[in-house]
């Protein structure tokens, strides 16, 4: 199984720009991390929302490479859409996101996500994406 | 009241744009309606969403669009103040061209005294032929913000 981000394809360029970054595993799936510096700042002092979607998306697809991963299948991914609540304020500190395969099928999954800072239990933000998988082939 | 400052995306734009996300993204303004604001995201390698594959990651659009639903809504009421994202949609429905530009243009189309609906779309020159489309609900947080915008001077 792999353990690494890396292997999964999850650091892409966008996320490797935006600052963020494999935090652990739990529970089979990779918890990402983001610090807070000025690529995410919105407001003085506050997550902009675009950086709080952009971690959950990551983390996302993130949690379905690892599931796919370990049922030995490849496929190219292609967001379909995502839909981001935004439960309170992203503050100056570090945040964190996992995501959850809601459902696998052979061309489509869908993933429940959230992201949180002091509180796995008390979530920023969560979101729903649907994702297309591709053959990598074609 | 006559004196009070109109919001004027376009010289809000360099403003709000010049630090924080919108400005590691490099957003810059377009042009505007009388409730819709665009803005531009330049094309940029290091935002690309797939190793070895020359297609802007979705998350750019995202915050793109969060961005200039923004500058709708505050020129939609016509004055700047704090906001935050409730509720965001988007539909990707085609990958943006491979170095092409992508503009996200935002309509403001309901202001209510605690709430502002917007909706909007991405696209990457034919307007006509989005690449995303966008549905979105922001709060007015009251409380004072510190920044100044400024408005055409």
């Amino acid at each position: 199984m792999a353990n690494e981000p890396g292997d999964l394809g999850v650091l892409t360029p966008y996320v490797r720009s935006l600052g963020i970054e494999l935090a652990h595993w739990d529970g089979g799936m990779p918890v990402m991390r983001v610090a807070f510096d000025e690529a995410v700042e919105g407001r003085p002092e506050h997550y902009h929302g675009g950086a709080t979607g952009g971690l959950l998306e990551t983390a996302g697809y993130a949690a379905l490479r690892a599931e796919l991963a370990r049922s030995g299948r490849e496929a190219m991914l292609k967001p379909i859409n995502i839909t981001v609540q935004y439960l309170s304020a992203g503050k100056s500190r570090e945040s964190f996101a996992r995501g959850r395969i809601t459902k696998l099928g052979r061309r489509s999954a869908n993933i429940t996500v959230e992201a949180w800072q002091d509180d796995p239990a008390r979530p920023i933000a969560t979101a729903v994406m649907n994702v297309l998988m591709a053959d990598s082939e074609s | 009241m006559s004196d009070t400052p109109r919001f004027d995306p376009k010289a809000a734009t360099p403003f709000l744009t010049s630090r924080g996300h919108s400005g590691w993204l490099g957003l810059k303004y377009s042009t505007h309606g009388e409730d819709w604001v665009e803005l531009e995201l330049p094309w940029r390698t290091d935002l690309l969403g797939e190793e070895g594959q020359h297609v802007l990651a979705s998350g750019p659009i995202l915050s793109l669009m969060d961005m200039a639903s923004g500058l709708a809504i505050w020129k939609a009421m016509d004055r700047f103040e704090p906001i935050a994202t409730l509720d965001l949609r988007v539909d990707y429905v085609r990958p943006a061209r491979e170095g092409a530009a992508v503009y996200g243009r935002s309509q403001c189309y309901r202001v209510t005294r605690s709430a502002a609906f917007v909706r909007g779309l991405a696209h990457d020159g034919d307007a006509d032929d989005p690449v995303a489309h966008v549905q979105a609900v922001f709060m007015k947080i009251g409380g004072k913000d510190a920044r100044e915008v400024p408005n055409g001077q």
